[in-house]
């Protein structure tokens, strides 16, 4: 096993001085995947416009200071550039250890959120409020132990050596593992979020090489689940109200369909190039709720009209191919496990969010990964392009 | 060591690493197609919704223009008010939906917090009155009787009133110059509907949510000219309706005015004498039903003869116009228009119908002269007429003996008519008419224009009817089967007059004709039919459309657009026969059945020659219906009233003071012209102001009372004594009328 030190010292050639070590063929610089990087970087810096777009005439949410959620949004993302760069100098491997830990922790976090100590924003208890604006959404970082918990699982004994495939015993625990935190967002209840998971769980067993047996086990349960949530009432009526209002628009255009008819011509009245940032009619007159988090992409679609939205999906499709990339070029099932399930996070959470801003999904209140304001998912998608790029970077180069 | 290959990846896992990669891929191809499908194809669709979404129009109405007598003096105009208004807007942003902001408004304004919360509710089909049915972005006026004492706690402390305004805005008034009421020729205005705005849409004068619609009278007739065009200003406005930039604005052009020919104090003359002739009537005992004469409703009408123009309409029972100002309240509108109200909102002058009765004969006259029979003919005026075992009886069965057609009229002699009704219908072929029967009778009453409307001005004028041929087989037709079912042979008497209806109904009979020749029957007409067709005698044969507007002054007074007098028709006489007529009716009153009412009580016949014609309709199961119609060479005045006695009995005293007032005749013949208040015809409009007010003369309290104290020449009543004699000219809901009190206050137009 590789230790920890791998991001210092490096175990090819002689050490060379200055800059030029840095662009070193096996430098650390050079092997990390640069086109995700910078895609991500763009990703933040365009979501930034976008959030102080929607936000610098909020003066009922931004206390008189146009800059109050840029600046926090700015700060976000340093906070989790720095997270991104931790996690690179830790090393997937290394918090392949700290699993247990980190598990622990986050399900101690969640449960926390079910005690008076948690918030309900928007109709979802899945909030601690920190105070000076800061909130903690902990089922964002259940999103990554789940992953980096379920490939320990699954990966152990096949990286180990000892099977092709992972049983049929150890995809089990697996899916208990992901089964307790999912059962406690599903009580908060924040629906998208355990979506979100159960499409992980799905990318996840996928990548592990599970029978198929187990695959289409889960979409069949999952599928009953859904109908069982559906008749035993566990759906709230407004998370009821959005699906109907998804599947029929014009039905209350004034309530819950509101959202989404005002998304929608607000996308739709963008045309080709937009009305110019700063300059959109339904951004600046706060026609659509929550532009800022959920709904930014209709600021895009607006402003920045056709190129600026295809620009987000596009680089959107940088990461998630890179990802893919990584997932499939690493050696070890563990790292392969990881970024798969990143992939279904990442690109489900993607096309959750654009898609109900376009008509094509129902409404539910997920952030658009780089893009959207809010501290702990900003965290939680950087602290992925750090496992990922880690996996990247550790990976033996291929001969 | 391991069975895992060197590139790390087995078939399987490699084989579904691709197809999440290609199934993400698609997903993002997915968000781009849809993408493209909304910005792209559709895109103009969305951005014409979003420039709908963040336009909102603030409506300044526009001044209603008013509506001035020929002298200039306003009869319906526009006061100032102190209007409180909500912003539902800013209410709507309160925490509480302003009900705090509302509840102390209440307070202030004196009225119920309930009333005041449902004054700002917006209207929807759930949501009965009251409520709000304009746009939720215009100021919703919750008083416009505010004092300046409520204003001012409102305005100055306007942090504790958030979205509350108090402001001075016009408001219609109907001043009622000298006690004029004049309502039912001015008619009224109610908040314009749904249907009318869908209606108006694509006209060049559309509806705002806002307007109010003329309804009735010259309000309704004149509304497009009055109503002027408001103003809109539209502002960007945010989701929450707070402005974010003024887009555009269009001023409002206040209406036009209206000058009519009324004059507002023979208006009132006319209104008060149809008033006390009805009252007198109630007091007179009716032989025939062996009760007082109920005097149920009246109209009077003077019109200028050689123009058509109106002077003066009254109709009674009457009303209040001012009661649908600022919405009328349940209790008025039952008193309007319930069952017990007698329907004080006709106005009985164009939209109340009767049987002419002897007032007819001047057509059955022309009919005869046409028909071939000599206008100085020898025609026996026998005490009664029999036709085949029916008797038809002269009017108190007087006897003449053989008198000429002019003198028939003088006397108002029935058998004289009869005899010739019944020869012409024994000519056209009888009981078993011709092809072509000659039918003169019938036609003239065409020819004067009976059976249609005079084309006044006002809306909703009725046709009257002519029982001719035609209409005898039609309404046999429709009412057929009802009268055979209810006809007996031996019944009462209505039954067999159903049985012989059910028999022969669609045949003219014998007893039809003779009847209609002296306005009995089924003859209806209305009194501004009588009045056009006893002012074309007058003028020589010209049948006018009767107007009342005279001419549409632009509100900055340039430009004039004069409503000239329109003719419909001629006569169907030479001008010997008219000249011979002309006599006759003079003779009417001087030695005829309205002598006692003109020459033998001091007219002054050489100076101003007077003409008349009495009338007295019976109709079945009621009393008889007085008609008056008179004329000078300027004026026609036809006065009727119904269930009130005879023509000259009971409309007779009251025609005469209308006179009086016109040309200042005093009660012994003497012609003072100061107490004429319209010895001819007013000629011209009144002067219009460089600013494009218009000039108007004081108006004395009551022209009537004075009239009445210069007719007598009685010293100026005191005004005590006067109060105490002069009814109230309306039919009592003034008293229930919440701003009463402000109908004394006049303002005149300066």
């Amino acid at each position: 096993m590789t230790g920890a030190n791998s991001f210092s010292v490096s175990g090819y050639g002689p050490e060379r001085a200055g800059w030029t070590r840095v662009f070193a063929r096996d430098s650390l610089a050079r092997r990390l995947d640069w086109p995700m990087l910078l895609a991500a970087i763009a990703l933040s810096m365009i979501g930034s416009l976008l959030v102080f777009s929607a936000t610098r005439n909020r003066t009922e949410i931004n206390q008189g200071d146009p800059y109050y959620f840029l600046i926090r949004h700015v700060m976000n993302t340093g906070i989790g550039f720095a997270l991104m760069i931790g996690t690179i100098w830790l090393g997937h491997r290394t918090l392949r250890t700290a699993v247990p830990i980190l598990y622990g922790a986050s399900v101690f976090l969640i449960l926390l959120v079910l005690t008076p100590l948690g918030s309900t924003v928007n109709g979802a208890h899945s909030w601690i409020v920190l105070g000076g604006g800061f909130s903690l959404q902990p089922s964002e970082f259940v999103k990554i132990t789940i992953i980096l918990g379920m490939a320990m699982l699954l990966a152990a004994r096949v990286d180990a050596g000892d099977k092709p495939y992972p049983d049929h015993r150890t995809v089990l625990q697996a899916l208990g593992l992901a089964a307790v935190p999912m059962l406690i967002v599903l009580l908060m209840p924040d629906l998208g979020s355990v979506m979100v998971m159960v499409i992980i769980v799905l990318g996840v067993l996928l990548a592990s090489g599970a029978s198929n047996r187990w695959v289409f086990g889960l979409l069949a349960a999952g599928a009953i689940g859904a109908v069982a949530v559906w008749q035993l009432h566990i759906l709230d009526d407004y998370q009821i109200a959005r699906f109907a209002a998804f599947a029929n628009p014009s039905l209350d255009p004034a309530g819950v369909g509101y959202n989404t008819n005002q998304a929608r011509i607000a996308i739709g009245s963008g045309g080709l190039t937009g009305a110019g940032l700063f300059e959109g009619s339904q951004t600046t007159g706060q026609f659509v709720p929550e532009q800022q988090t959920d709904f930014v992409f209709t600021v895009a679609g607006e402003e920045l009209g056709f190129v600026g939205g295809g620009l987000i999906i596009f680089l959107l499709g940088v990461v998630l191919w890179r990802a893919c990339r990584i997932a499939r070029e690493t050696t070890e099932l563990y790292g392969t496990i990881v970024a798969a399930g990143i992939v279904a996070w990442l690109a489900f959470q993607s096309f959750e969010n654009i898609g109900m801003t376009l008509g094509i999904m129902p409404v539910t209140g997920l952030p658009l990964p780089f893009v959207s304001y809010g501290g702990t998912s900003m965290f939680a998608v950087w602290v992925a392009v750090g496992l990922l790029q880690s996996i990247r970077v550790q990976r033996p180069m291929s001969a | 060591m391991t069975n895992i290959p060197e590139t790390g990846r087995t078939p399987r896992v490699q084989i579904r690493l691709v197809v999440i990669q290609i199934l993400v891929l698609s997903l993002l191809g997915t968000l781009g197609g849809r993408l493209w499908y909304l910005q792209i194809r559709e895109g103009a669709e969305y951005a014409k919704e979003a420039s709908g979404n963040h336009v909102q129009q603030v409506v300044q109405p526009a001044v209603r223009g008013s509506i001035l007598d020929a002298r200039g003096v306003p009869i319906a105009d526009n006061e100032t008010r102190l209007v409180v208004s909500a912003s539902r807007t800013d209410l709507m942003k309160m925490a509480d939906d302003g009900r705090a902001v509302l509840t102390k408004l209440a307070g202030v304004l004196g009225m119920e917090p309930k009333e005041v919360r449902q004054k700002v509710r917006l209207c929807d089909a759930k949501t009965p009155q009251p409520c709000w049915n304009g746009s939720p972005y215009q100021p919703i006026p919750i008083t416009d009787e505010a004092t300046p004492k409520q204003a001012l706690q409102i305005r100055e402390r306007a942090e504790d009133f958030p979205g509350i305004t108090a402001e001075p805005e016009a408001v219609r008034r109907y001043p009622g110059p000298g006690k004029a009421n004049t309502a039912q020729v001015l008619g009224y205005l109610s908040p314009v509907t749904d249907e009318e705005i869908q209606q108006a849409k694509d006209t060049d004068s559309p509806y705002l949510r806002s307007d109010q619609v003329g309804r009735s009278g010259l309000e309704r007739a004149y509304d497009k000219e009055l109503r002027g065009k408001a103003g809109v200003t539209r502002y960007e406005v945010d989701n929450l309706g707070r402005v974010i930039g003024k887009a555009e604005a269009d001023a409002a052009q206040p209406g036009s005015n209206l000058v009519t020919s009324i004059d507002s104090r023979v208006q009132r003359v006319a209104e008060y004498e149809l008033n006390e002739a009805m009252k007198q009537a109630r007091k007179e005992w009716d032989r025939n039903t062996q009760e007082n004469y109920k005097a149920d409703s009246g109209a009077v009408v003077v019109m200028e003869a050689k123009t058509g123009r109106i002077v003066a309409m009254a109709s009674n029972p009457t009303y209040d116009p001012n009661a649908w100002v600022g919405g009328i309240s349940l209790k008025d509108y039952r008193n309007l228009t319930g069952k017990g109200s007698n329907y004080p909102l006709l106005n009985r002058a164009i939209q109340g119908q009767s049987a002419p009765g002897s007032t007819f004969k001047v057509i059955s006259t022309a009919a005869a002269i046409e028909a071939g029979y000599p206008f100085d003919g020898r025609y026996p005026c026998t005490s009664s007429y029999s036709v085949g075992g029916q008797v038809f009886k002269n009017f108190e069965s007087e006897n003449f003996g053989p008198i000429s057609l002019g003198r028939a009229l003088e006397v108002s002699c029935d058998t004289v008519f009869y005899g010739l009704a019944h020869r012409e219908w024994q000519r056209d072929g009888g009981i078993k008419p011709k092809k072509k029967a000659n039918d003169y009778f019938f036609k003239a009453a065409h020819q004067f224009g009976l059976g249609k409307e005079t084309g006044i001005d006002l809306p909703n004028e009725v046709t009257g009817r002519v029982p001719d041929r035609q209409w005898k087989q039609d309404y046999w037709k429709a009412n057929k089967d009802a009268w055979c079912k209810q006809g007996k042979k031996d019944g009462s008497y209505v039954e067999k007059i159903a049985y012989e209806n059910c028999l022969e109904g669609n045949q003219m009979r014998a007893g039809d004709e003779i009847n209609y020749s002296i306005g009995q029957g089924d003859t209806l007409v209305t009194p501004i039919q009588m009045a056009t067709i006893y002012a074309a005698i007058a003028n020589g044969g010209t049948l006018h459309d009767p107007t009342v507007g005279k001419a549409i002054v632009s509100a900055d007074g340039r430009t004039v657009q004069e409503i000239k007098p329109k003719a419909h028709g001629r006569l169907p006489i030479s001008g010997t026969t008219l000249a011979e007529m002309d006599e006759a009716l003079a003779g009417v009153a001087t030695r005829g059945t309205a002598a006692w009412r003109f020459a033998q009580v001091g007219w002054p016949q050489d100076k101003i020659p007077m003409h008349a014609k009495t009338g007295t309709a019976e109709v079945y199961g009621k009393q008889t219906t007085s008609w008056f119609t008179t004329y000078t060479k300027d004026y026609a005045v036809v006065m009727t009233i119904s269930q009130g006695g005879t023509g000259s009995g009971a409309s007779g005293p009251a025609v005469r003071n209308i006179y009086d007032a016109l040309y200042g005749v005093s009660d012994d013949g003497a012609i003072d012209k100061k107490n004429a208040l319209l010895p001819s015809p007013q000629k011209g409009l009144p002067k219009v102001r460089t600013d494009g007010t218009i000039k108007s003369p004081k108006v004395a309290k009551d022209p009537a009372e004075d009239q009445r104290a210069s007719q007598e020449g009685a010293p100026e009543p005191d005004a005590t004594q006067a109060a105490a004699t002069v009814p109230t000219p309306t039919t009592g809901n003034r008293d229930t009328r919440r701003r009463s009190r402000r109908r004394g206050s006049r303002r005149m137009l300066t």
